[in-house]
């Protein structure tokens, strides 16, 4: 059917242009689409407007192909020489085009100027400078070539550029305070769920506790493992480059130790669930707020916190601190890897020295952290996923957003534990 | 069916809904029986998915009772309003069944919550619900690997797992083809005969009202209310308003609005 329109009319059109004093007679013909629509209505609109007119007949006897785009451009066409007080007509039309024409509603042409505004050269902002304005136009500020003029003109604009950023702001930090009090709600709703299970243990859902604790634990080692052995082979290279210059190769197993138990360890092992599963929270949840699984919970009766978040939260925590003691123990191991082969220490003297470091009192303090960021992390994967109301850019956007805050809190949470531990030591 | 005779089940008084100034509905009395199916119509945006979500607890109304049985459900307590949730079911839009759990464990969940039939009992019960839904050996299946229609009979195989004495369904058949739509009406009747389940229905189909409804309500956007209630064919035959009369015939209503076309 293709090839068969193709033969019987090639994709070439042909304009012709009679000039008869005031008159101006187009004649169309051959193919007009959405190819050659840019390209025909200025050549159209560039005659038209050339030298004072009267009327304009556009005569589509040759047309073989007319698509509704080409249609809608020939009608803006006639209604920009309206406009003008040209007379446009347009004549010799076939059942088929005129077919056409009849799906175009006068409501399509309204954004007419901001049409005329993308033409290719701006012919029609030259014309007007030229003329310095028709008389016609002066008249209404209701003409389109007026509005097309002052939409040109920027005077005043920065001050509203200003407004706008100031409004911003204000709305940023409105919606920040009320996402706060949405989470810290969140908290409480969880808490209250909380003390539920404790009063009726049975109610909680221990297969899917165990679920998410493969998913955030045993399926999230093998990553955690790597990291942990690449930031104890970082620290400890770095840390040689330094201290050989003093001689204090010994003391590289206490700084990989130190750093890996009190601070890189707990906050890497965090950063990376956040990643792995707070994203995986949200995005579960949200997709199941789409697919009003979460309304049905609620009509069957279960209350969506506690069946859904609490689970999650649960397995976090539980996870999380045995995942960052597998962190540092493979920081370790990577810092030992650099000594035993770097540092002419041997196996025994880097344990030594390590265990020297460490302390029962950072290992708890590493662990209380590690639980205190699990909680976090699955609490706000799973309030971000409630979040969501429709579609799945919802899911993406609260996905994003989850992971983001996260982090951040992670960041939060991390000073003033460093603050709290200063003091409590 | 002669509602005179019937005894109503859920009481809906003086009821209004608003989406921050939008006023959807107000104003809104009606009554369902027990034992009768009531479907509700009405065009696109005239709150039909508000008024089910008002009626099944999801959502609170801006003023107005819903009575279920003597008890309001809109000012009642988490407790009781868990108490009233056991007493219905709903089939959503799009199923709900949970992608996470098999056919079996969504039917089964309600079962274990608030019963303590034991396991075997409950797996009699899935299969007999499965059963009556035409689904008899899909347990073990995934939700994502059934079809639309099959979807759709799953839950209400959990829908009515717990033997509700109110079933709800929303856009009962949305997006299904004719075959599977007029089998899910033939299910509908079959389970209301056999368990004599009182079933409020949200749908577009003029087939299936005409079939399954003891009576209808028909809400209108511009009205904000109930603008006609009846049997479905006296309605077809004998409506005067003009807003019924088009909805049952399937007619659009004249307008001047559609002959705006630019003609050359």
């Amino acid at each position: 059917m293709k090839t068969q329109k193709r033969k019987n009319c090639p994709e070439e059109y042909n304009i012709s242009f009679i000039r008869k004093d005031l008159n101006l007679f187009v004649n169309l013909s051959g193919h007009f689409s959405l190819q050659n629509l840019m390209v025909f209505r200025s050549e159209i609109n560039r005659e038209i407007y050339k030298q004072k007119l009267e009327s304009v007949t556009i005569d589509f006897s040759g047309v073989c192909y007319l698509d509704s785009a080409a249609a809608l451009a020939l009608v803006q066409i006639e209604k920009g020489a309206a406009h003008q007080n040209i007379q446009c007509r347009l004549i010799n039309l076939n059942d088929k085009s005129k077919g056409i024409f009849s799906v175009i509603r006068e409501d399509a042409l309204i954004d007419l100027p901001s049409q005329l505004e993308k033409l290719q050269d701006g012919f029609m902002y030259n014309l007007i400078e030229r003329r310095k304005l028709p008389a016609s136009t002066e008249k209404t500020q209701d003409n389109f070539i007026f509005r097309l003029v002052e939409r040109r003109g920027l005077p005043n604009q920065s001050g509203k550029y200003y407004k706008d950023f100031i409004w911003q702001i204000w709305q940023t930090s409105v919606q920040i305070a009320k996402d706060f009090a949405k989470f810290v709600t969140f908290i409480g709703e969880l808490m209250v769920a909380f003390l539920y299970i404790i009063r009726h243990p049975k109610s909680l859902r221990g297969k899917d506790v165990l679920f998410y604790i493969r998913r955030a634990g045993v399926d999230g080692l093998p990553i955690v493992a790597m990291i942990g052995l690449l930031m104890g082979l970082i620290i400890a290279f770095m840390s040689f480059l330094q201290f050989k210059m003093v001689g204090a190769n010994i003391y590289v197993p206490s700084l990989v130790s130190f750093a890996m138990i009190k601070e890189l360890g707990p906050i890497m092992t965090a950063i990376l669930v956040a990643g792995r599963s707070c994203s995986a929270f949200a995005a579960e949840i949200g997709t199941m707020m789409v697919n009003e699984e979460v309304d049905a919970l609620h009509t069957m009766g279960f209350e969506p916190i506690r069946f859904l978040a609490v689970p999650k939260v649960i397995a976090t925590v539980i996870v999380v601190p045995i995942l960052t003691v597998y962190a540092d123990l493979f920081g370790i191991v990577g810092g030992l890897i650099i000594g035993v082969t770097s540092l002419d220490l041997t196996l025994k003297t880097y344990v030594t020295q390590s265990m020297k470091t460490i302390q029962i009192f950072d290992i708890v303090t590493s662990i209380i952290k590690a639980a205190v960021f699990a909680g976090l992390i699955s609490a706000i994967g799973c309030q971000r996923g409630f979040q969501v109301r429709s579609g799945a850019q919802d899911v993406g956007k609260f996905t994003t957003s989850a992971v983001v805050m996260a982090i951040f809190m992670i960041v939060v949470a991390d000073s003033i534990f460093a603050i709290m531990f200063y003091y409590i030591k | 069916m002669d509602t005179q005779e019937k005894t109503p089940i859920i009481v809906v008084k003086d009821l209004a809904a608003r989406f921050g100034n939008n006023i959807v509905f107000e104003g809104l009395n009606f009554q369902v029986y027990e034992g009768e199916v009531l479907v509700i119509v009405g065009a696109s945006g005239c709150g039909k998915s508000t008024l089910l979500k008002i009626m099944i607890g999801l959502q609170k109304p801006y003023s107005g009772q819903v009575l279920y049985q003597g008890m309001d459900i809109v000012s009642a307590e988490e407790k009781e309003l868990n108490q009233y949730r056991q007493n219905i079911g709903v089939l959503f839009q799009s199923s709900a069944l949970f992608g996470s759990m098999t056919i079996r464990e969504n039917i089964e969940l309600p079962l274990q919550e608030y019963t303590d039939i034991d396991q075997a009992t409950i797996d009699s019960i899935i299969r007999m619900k499965l059963g009556m839904v035409n689904l008899a050996g899909y347990e073990n299946h995934q939700p994502s690997e059934l079809s639309g229609g099959m979807k759709k009979r799953a839950g209400i195989a959990r829908a009515i797992a717990m033997d509700p004495r109110v079933l709800f369904f929303d856009e009962l058949s949305a997006g299904l083809d004719p075959v599977t739509a007029a089998e899910l009406d033939d299910l509908i009747i079959k389970t209301e005969e056999a368990l004599g389940t009182t079933m409020v229905i949200v749908t577009h189909e003029l087939e299936s009202i005409y079939k399954i409804a003891h009576r209808v309500l028909m809400l209108d956007k511009e009205a904000k209310g109930i603008i006609a209630e009846g049997k479905p064919l006296e309605l077809k035959e004998q409506a005067t308003d003009p807003r019924v009369r088009s909805f049952f015939l399937r007619q659009k209503p004249d307008t001047s609005d559609e002959q705006r076309f630019y003609v050359s």
